[in-house]
């Protein structure tokens, strides 16, 4: 034997740990549902409907940030919040807590993952409404919206994971999933729901998220007030994640 | 903490609550030794090991683990463990040879996956994945994951909890072999059978508190001086058995079994003329009579209560 044994040098274990996240991701035909098909299918299945704004121009144009807010909530909020949960429940966290892999290692891999899958989504749904719906905008300016916006949504599944048991986390994150696709402004306008619900509706992230990135990819001017409750929300939120993150 | 010591517990206490945990323990694991800590359900003994882990800080008392505090040193510390948990710590939809793979990305210098493999005997589940295995399998490939980082110090929590006799002798084996290789072992376990063929020295704990710790032999034997076994060809009644009790020679007597008796007496030879001589007069006639509990399993009852 030649000296104790040493934990590996960090970049080697990241990217295995990269790809085992991503593999985990991908790999579980429910997560592949609402991370891929859900959010095309919502805006295939949309764009045809007559429920849009007169004058707010094609379909696309409305559906387009709505779908890439959906987006983010399946990835950050769905999958990175119940696969969370189930790991503490399988004790994978807890024995990689027993490994020499850093916890920043993990953390910055998961994100890695997260953003990676997050990327492909956006650039996914921005190809098809151009080549299929006729949609242009002003992608450059909506990237940190998008950015902040995925912190919101993983920070919202990380605080379910950690509040909650897996399978009330499973739940919670479904039962919010579904409500914010009806009070998100993501494919049907805040307009339509009953009127007492609507400032209610319109100061949650996803109609935040939504309706800021309607203004930056359409190049109007961004309500700051809109970008400034939506960063409070993730500020608030990705702080109770970590508040409230356990490894078993 | 002495030289050949590689574990050292002092006055350890971690509670949770009144019934759980553990209690002033000290405890020290010598280099190169498999240790054996066993004890009934609820004894302290996951508790012991996950604060020598690391995983859970003592509320009183020093733990060092290879010189380090498992706590504060948790990266240096953790490098040079083997890690078994009681169950689960895999990705469930992650197969076996990518588990195997992750986790040699996580050393310097890690046991070669197919040789690893092989060690357990999973080779041919390599392709499978962990939720598809069985019970026994999940905790040979547990050990595999404990085993890729060429720890110095491997620690297994019921490491045969729910095994086939198959799968439990090759466990046994790897388990054997890592300690011919100079790895010093600390296993947990309820199986006197596994204690007895494994461990070097056996640390029995009850209710938190470590009642004994000795070589297997020096257990058995260490009984010899107080402890007497009669067997009877019936059943004695609960009167016999108070009388039995009653002996000037025997403090206390427990049924192992229907007609199988342990008594923990003041004087062994006298307490043999004292039973003799009650049960000639009065019954049921003795099968045998003898100095000294048999086994492992006699001298655990006798320590634990023998409630199960």
């Amino acid at each position: 034997m030649s000296g104790p044994p040493l934990a590996a040098p960090w970049p080697r274990s990241l990217r295995a740990q990269l790809r085992v996240e991503l593999l985990l991701l991908l790999r579980q035909p429910e997560n592949l549902l609402v991370i891929l098909v859900l959010p095309v299918l919502l805006l295939a299945l949309f764009a045809g409907a007559r429920i849009f704004p007169s004058g707010a121009g094609r379909p696309a144009d409305f559906l387009i940030p709505g779908v890439i807010t959906v987006a983010l909530m399946s990835t950050g909020m769905v999958t990175l919040g119940i696969s969370t949960a189930y790991q503490r429940y399988y004790r994978v966290l807890k024995r990689l807590g027993g490994s020499p892999l850093p916890r920043v290692v993990l953390v910055t891999a998961k994100a890695g993952a997260v953003l990676l899958v997050e990327v492909s989504q956006v650039a996914l749904l921005l190809v098809i409404g151009r080549l299929f719906f006729g949609w242009s905008g002003e992608v450059l300016a909506a990237i940190p919206l998008m950015l902040l916006g995925s912190v919101c949504f993983a920070g919202l599944g990380l605080t379910l994971a950690g509040a909650l048991r897996a399978e009330l986390t499973l739940g919670g994150a479904n039962g919010l999933y579904l409500l914010f696709l009806v009070v998100g402004g993501v494919v049907l306008p805040i307009d339509h729901l009953p009127g007492w619900l609507q400032p209610v509706a319109a100061a949650l992230p996803p109609a935040l998220l939504s309706s800021s990135l309607r203004a930056a990819l359409g190049s109007t001017a961004v309500a700051g007030s809109t970008v400034i409750l939506l960063a409070a929300w993730t500020v608030v939120l990705a702080g109770a994640a970590s508040l409230l993150f356990r490894w078993e | 903490m002495t030289p050949s010591s590689v574990v050292s517990l002092r006055g350890v206490t971690k509670t949770y609550g009144p019934q759980r945990g553990v209690m002033d323990l000290d405890l020290e694991v010598r280099e190169g030794e498999l240790l054996a800590v066993l004890g009934p359900n609820g004894a302290g003994k996951t508790t012991t090991v996950e604060i020598m882990e690391g995983y859970r800080h003592p509320d009183r008392g020093t733990v060092r683990v290879l010189g380090l505090d498992p706590v504060r040193d948790r990266r240096r510390c953790v490098s040079q463990l083997g890690i078994m948990l009681q169950e689960g710590g895999v990705y469930p939809s992650l197969s076996v040879g990518e588990a195997v793979r992750l986790f040699a990305s996580y050393f310097a210098n890690p046991v070669p996956p197919g040789e690893l493999l092989e060690l357990v005997g999973l080779s041919e589940r390599a392709r499978s994945r962990y939720r598809t295995l069985s019970g026994g399998e999940r905790q040979r490939l547990s050990l595999a994951l404990a085993l890729v980082g060429r720890p110095r110090l491997l620690f297994l929590d019921e490491p045969t909890a729910g095994m086939d006799p198959r799968a439990r002798l090759v466990t046994w084996e790897a388990v054997r072999e890592q300690r011919g290789r100079g790895v010093t072992v600390l296993l947990t376990t309820h199986s006197m059978e596994e204690a007895e063929r494994l461990a070097d020295r056996v640390a029995i704990i009850n209710q938190g508190r470590l009642v004994a710790l000795d070589t297997p032999a020096a257990l058995i034997g260490a009984g010899g001086g107080g402890v007497v076994e009669l067997e009877t060809i019936e059943r004695l009644t609960p009167a016999g058995l108070a009388k039995l009790s009653a002996l000037p020679s025997v403090e206390r007597s427990r049924e192992l079994a229907p007609g199988r008796y342990l008594l923990r007496t003041t004087s062994a030879p006298e307490a043999l003329v004292e039973v003799a001589a009650l049960l000639r007069d009065e019954g049921p006639q003795v099968l045998r009579l003898q100095v000294g509990g048999g086994s492992l399993e006699e001298v655990f009852l006798e320590l634990t209560g023998g409630a199960e």
